[in-house]
């Protein structure tokens, strides 16, 4: 049984990363063999495009715009705010002295922080260990990996483990149950497995050991895959809120930012906790709706900080592999 | 060097599976898997009694029907439309804003949703101020298929036509050059070469679309029940969650947890015996 994603790792070695980017260079410019294009035809597609591409724009742009608005504003467009108009950061100012979106602020980073990088030490180094075929025990070690990407306890079992090694209310119930992807790790070992062994074996030559030829050659002949791994298990992190309606629903000090998001905005409630920092009034019925979307672009920030650094790797062919699997 | 993912995938991945066996057991928390009396297949027979747990199953099937009906084609159709642009710097940009929602949390997109079509939503501030009356979609159960899909669309079809992408550029660019020499028109190369190029894939995509018929998105429904009800809005996921842990009946949800992967599982070899009978690999090789 040959699982697909192994296949087109082994894709993914005959072909080098390379040889895929100059295929995909091709020119600007009509081949000669194809018919001239319709009025009609280009018409339609540029339309269906930009709607496309309107439908994906416009709830961003509508949504900054509000967060950025006056209420003064607000009750002019009677909701949210299309044309900016009177622009102010107010909502950002009280959104960040409310002791509830800062703490989830700083929760959400930590977790974020924390989890990416015990992940991706976990799956470098177990993808770095699968790639050298001649280790111990490998091909059982491969499976049993896999089988978990199709029999899974399922979520009540899982939870009664977790509660019962004492998560309960724990930060690293939150991170250590989700911090593998098996998936992460086979496409990591794609990778590593066409690193060049030439290079490899002059190294071992020399005398560096496995870790020193991981942290060496590997990790920085990988980096486009590294990136986008992180990216994967940083988003994951971030944008997680049902493992902390599991084990941690209570305490609103250990909310992170989507689980205030959800609670705030979206069910509109009042901020918890949020009564004793002389904002209390303002946050204690359903807030300005100027300070929700501000919330809104907050969880979108980090996001787009780090989005447009990574997006470019995904087209190198990366993901080919990623998805298929 | 294995050893850190190993010992976490035992524990929290292998330790589970002999945790399902609460399904045949009436748990209970303070005695523990080993100490909780054996009850059989008595929580499957409460299963099959349930009327909302037969609600949950239609629900979860239909939402699947219509996902792969009206969500399916849609990353095809994009990629296909994305290919035939010229110009690389439009294709980069497309990709990056349609890449984008994908790495959204279900919290946002639904937020998003709620502040666009939502009561109290642009859509609606619109209408009102043109006198047309509201249209409530976000807690209307009759169109909560349409809403959830339309949100998929949302959320994953552009992310879903990297794949297609790949496949499209694979396909060697002389079987077009030949075919166009030999008089065949655009719909003819679409028909004899793109879409053969792009069966492989989009087999697999089936198989896996087919395999994973029982799992619509967990998150998704978890936000939106409150608002339709959940008449329309439970899903299996969600069923085994809120009469699991929420009235803490563990050997129930567990149950209804363990019925969905034993079926996934039978759905999955049997789509892809189908894919081996149209002679494709599918989602592993015989």
């Amino acid at each position: 049984m040959t699982l697909a994603i192994e296949r087109t790792g082994a894709d993914a070695v005959a072909k080098p990363v390379a040889a895929q980017a100059v295929r995909r260079k091709r020119k600007n410019e009509r081949p000669t063999w194809e018919e001239p294009p319709t009025v009609v035809g280009q018409a339609a597609k540029g339309i269906t495009l930009s709607g496309v591409l309107l439908v994906m724009l416009v709830p961003l742009w509508i949504i900054v715009v509000t967060s950025l608005s006056t209420q003064a504003a607000v009750n002019r467009a009677g909701g949210l705010v299309i044309w900016p108009t009177d622009i102010t950061f107010e909502s950002y100012r009280v959104m960040l002295t409310d002791s509830t979106v800062r703490t989830a602020l700083l929760v959400s980073l930590g977790i974020t922080a924390v989890g990416t990088v015990v992940s991706m030490a976990v799956s470098v180094m177990c993808a770095y260990g699968l790639s050298r075929s001649r280790s111990l025990g490998h091909r059982f070690i491969l499976m049993l990996l896999i089988i978990t990407m199709f029999v899974n306890g399922g979520l009540i079992p899982t939870f009664l483990v977790v509660t019962g090694l004492g998560g309960y209310d724990q930060w690293w119930a939150l991170i250590l149950p989700s911090a593998v992807s098996v998936f992460n790790i086979l496409i990591l070992r794609a990778f590593y497995s066409s690193t060049s062994l030439d290079l490899i074996e002059a190294a071992r030559i020399d005398g560096a050991g496995d870790w020193r030829i991981l942290w060496s050659i590997v990790l920085p002949t990988s980096r486009a895959v590294t990136a986008v791994m992180a990216l994967f298990y940083g988003v994951g992190y971030w944008n997680s809120f049902f493992n902390v309606m599991l084990y941690m629903p209570t305490d609103s000090e250990k909310w992170p930012l989507q689980y205030v998001l959800l609670t705030y905005v979206n069910r509109g409630n009042g901020m918890p906790g949020s009564v004793n920092n002389g904002f209390g009034d303002q946050f204690s019925q359903t807030a300005p709706l100027a300070l929700q979307m501000a919330v809104v672009v907050l969880t979108l920030v980090p996001l787009l900080l780090v989005y447009p650094f990574v997006q470019k790797h995904f087209r190198t062919g990366v993901l080919t592999g990623a998805i298929k699997g | 060097m294995t050893l850190p993912a190993v010992v976490l995938l035992l524990v929290f991945n292998y330790v589970p599976l002999f945790g399902l066996a609460t399904a045949f057991q009436e748990y209970d928390p303070l005695a523990g898997v080993w100490q909780s009396p054996w009850a059989g297949f008595y929580q499957f027979e409460r299963l099959l009694n349930d009327s909302l747990f037969w609600g949950a199953l239609r629900n979860t099937l239909w939402l699947s029907f219509v996902q792969l009906i009206l969500f399916f084609p849609v990353p095809i159709a994009l990629a296909l439309l994305l290919n035939s642009v010229l110009s690389e710097r439009i294709r980069n940009f497309i990709q990056s804003v349609v890449y984008l929602p994908h790495f959204f949390s279900w919290v946002l997109a639904i937020t998003i949703f709620q502040q666009m079509l939502g009561g109290a939503g642009a859509l609606n501030q619109f209408l009102r101020s043109n006198d047309i009356g509201t249209w409530d979609i976000m807690t209307n159960p009759d169109t909560f298929a349409l809403l959830v899909t339309s949100q998929v669309i949302w959320k994953e079809a552009g992310w879903g036509i990297i794949v297609f992408l790949a496949a499209l550029a694979a396909i060697n660019t002389d079987l077009y050059e030949a075919a166009a020499a030999d008089g065949a028109g655009r719909l003819r190369r679409l028909w004899h070469i793109t879409l053969p190029g792009l069966r492989s894939v989009i087999v697999l995509m089936l198989v896996l679309r087919l395999g994973n018929a029982l799992t619509v998105g967990f998150e998704q429904f978890l936000i939106q029940r409150n608002a339709v009800g959940h008449d329309t809005a439970e899903v299996l996921d969600t069923f085994s969650f809120y009469y699991g842990i929420a009235t803490g009946d563990y050997s129930y949800g567990a149950a209804a947890g363990l019925f969905k992967s034993v079926i996934s599982l039978l759905l999955i070899w049997g789509a892809n015996k189908l894919a081996h009978a149209f002679g494709e690999d599918g989602l592993y090789r015989k």
